[in-house]
């Protein structure tokens, strides 16, 4: 991997939004207009936080510097940033899942692995030749924090056990998969 | 050196076979219910008709063949897990008597390291056992070139029936079954594949080289974190090839000492994916990078060449 300040990067950052209208287009402003890279909103509208706030969490790319001046413009902006940069989503991960994949619910595999691992499920490609009742497999790419990535799989393994499914993990270490 | 060849399966009649090539002489031919021995060398080709013949291999006894006079035991017997016996025995009576021992059997090496080791400390003879893990290749008289403190983690693919199951699944969209059929047909898998096909025989020979790194810790097949390739469908296969990778069985001893077998995605024209029967050991060395070792894992005359080199390696007694 290289040193230099101009990769870009894959960012998550979690804001409070006030529960009003257009609040959250205010809040994506700051990002757009400073050289981000929106990738992802995920707005938990429902879910209040005690302060009466409602969470989003927002997955971004941006230079590491350029990263910098947005988190600056969403304070400046007055949006409340909760957390910001601690996800580095800088390892790509591939994985094959084997089994009856779809008889156990493939969405909630999926939604499992997101919210009990640093990881986001960035592909998805199934493939069900005899059907979806037969066994089937699912190609997941997973971004991970740098040095997650074992700590990512050993979590899938357990969510995969439970649902009697198999993890075809890439191989670690040697040329990466 | 006079050599006493214990098993005469594919690996042990090539050794007898190919030992006066090498200029030893074979004192001894043992399969495990019949015996040939003589001081003065036995006649290999009468031996190796009978076997063939299905007749016995001469009058004495597998223990005679044992105790016969021999500067090297080559242990050629089928692996056998747990105790290891009768391996670990034959390879206890050996050193006892003071004479070398070559393995070509894992058990002993695999599953009671640590005995075999003192046993050896105790005796004028030395143990070796190239041909326990790939085959033809030189994977641990390698490491012991390279000495076993400059290897940080070996990988690779060990087990040339599970590599040729799914090379040609990958290939030709085939089902496991089907292929399984297949190698079956062709002699490259056995009619019984069970330790090919599960992840066993891949174990036990990363199990052998964790046991050669490990300085401070035995290792046995209980130790090794196993899965194999049975229950891969051919969609799997299809879905890594579609992102240019394929699955391999492979094996593993990590930097941090633990032994892994089990299906990987590997990159498809990386050099780990290996094609067809063929196996290679891939070894991170501290200081000079990666090794990469490749060739037959298995068969008669390639196993019988690493065990004839081994008994090269031997002093004299």
């Amino acid at each position: 991997m290289s040193d230099s300040t101009d990769e870009v990067r894959a960012y998550t950052v979690r804001l409070e939004l006030v529960d009003e209208p257009g609040e959250l287009l205010r809040a994506l402003e700051p990002i757009a207009n400073n050289g981000g890279n929106l990738l992802s909103i995920f707005h938990e509208r429902g879910n209040v936080t005690p302060r009466g706030h409602i969470p989003v969490e927002v997955d971004l790319e941006a230079t590491p510097e350029r990263f910098d001046v947005v988190v600056d413009a969403l304070r400046e902006a007055g949006i409340n940033v909760i957390q910001a940069g601690a996800h580095h989503y800088s390892e790509s991960l591939t994985i094959v899942l084997t089994g009856h994949i779809v008889n156990t619910d493939l969405s909630n595999t999926l939604s499992r692995i997101q919210e009990s691992t640093d990881a986001n499920v960035t592909d998805l490609s199934l493939s069900a030749p005899e059907g979806t009742d037969d066994v089937s497999s699912a190609r997941l790419r997973l971004a991970t924090e740098e040095g997650q990535a074992a700590a990512t799989l050993a979590t899938v393994r357990d969510i995969a056990d439970e649902k009697d499914l198999r993890v075809i993990e890439p191989l670690m270490g040697g040329e990466v998969a | 050196m006079n050599i006493a060849v214990l098993g005469a399966g594919a690996v042990g009649t090539a050794v007898a076979d190919l030992a006066g090539d090498y200029g030893h002489t074979v004192t001894a031919l043992a399969d495990s219910s019949s015996a040939v021995v003589d001081a003065d060398g036995i006649d290999v080709a009468d031996a190796l008709a009978a076997k063939r013949a299905d007749e016995p291999l001469g009058d004495a006894t597998p223990d005679d063949a044992l105790e016969a006079a021999y500067d090297v035991l080559v242990e050629a017997t089928p692996t056998t897990l747990g105790d290891a016996q009768p391996g670990f025995g034959h390879v206890a009576r050996a050193l006892e008597r003071d004479r070398h021992v070559v393995l070509a059997n894992k058990g002993p090496v695999a599953e009671r390291f640590g005995e075999v080791r003192e046993l050896e400390a105790e005796s004028a003879g030395t143990v070796r056992f190239e041909a326990t893990v790939g085959g033809a290749m030189p994977v641990l008289s390698t490491i012991e070139d390279f000495d076993s403190d400059q290897i940080t983690a070996v990988r690779g693919v060990l087990n040339g029936t599970a590599n040729f199951i799914l090379t040609r699944m990958g290939a030709e969209g085939l089902g496991y079954e089907h292929v399984l059929a297949e190698a079956q047909d062709l002699g490259v898998a056995e009619a019984d594949p069970t330790f090919d096909v599960d992840g066993t025989d891949a174990a036990l020979k990363c199990v052998i080289v964790a046991n050669v790194l490990a300085d401070d810790r035995e290792y046995t097949l209980e130790d090794a974190e196993v899965q194999g390739i049975e229950d891969i469908p051919g969609s799997a296969l299809e879905l890594a090839t579609e992102d240019a990778r394929t699955i391999r069985l492979i094996g593993e001893v990590t930097p941090a000492g633990e032994v892994r077998v089990g299906p990987r995605l590997v990159p498809e024209h990386g050099t780990l994916a290996v094609t067809g029967t063929e196996n290679i050991v891939q070894l991170e060395t501290e200081h000079a990078g990666r090794l990469n070792v490749s060739g037959r894992g298995a068969g008669g005359p390639e196993t019988a060449t690493a065990v004839l080199a081994d008994v090269g390696r031997l002093p004299e007694l």
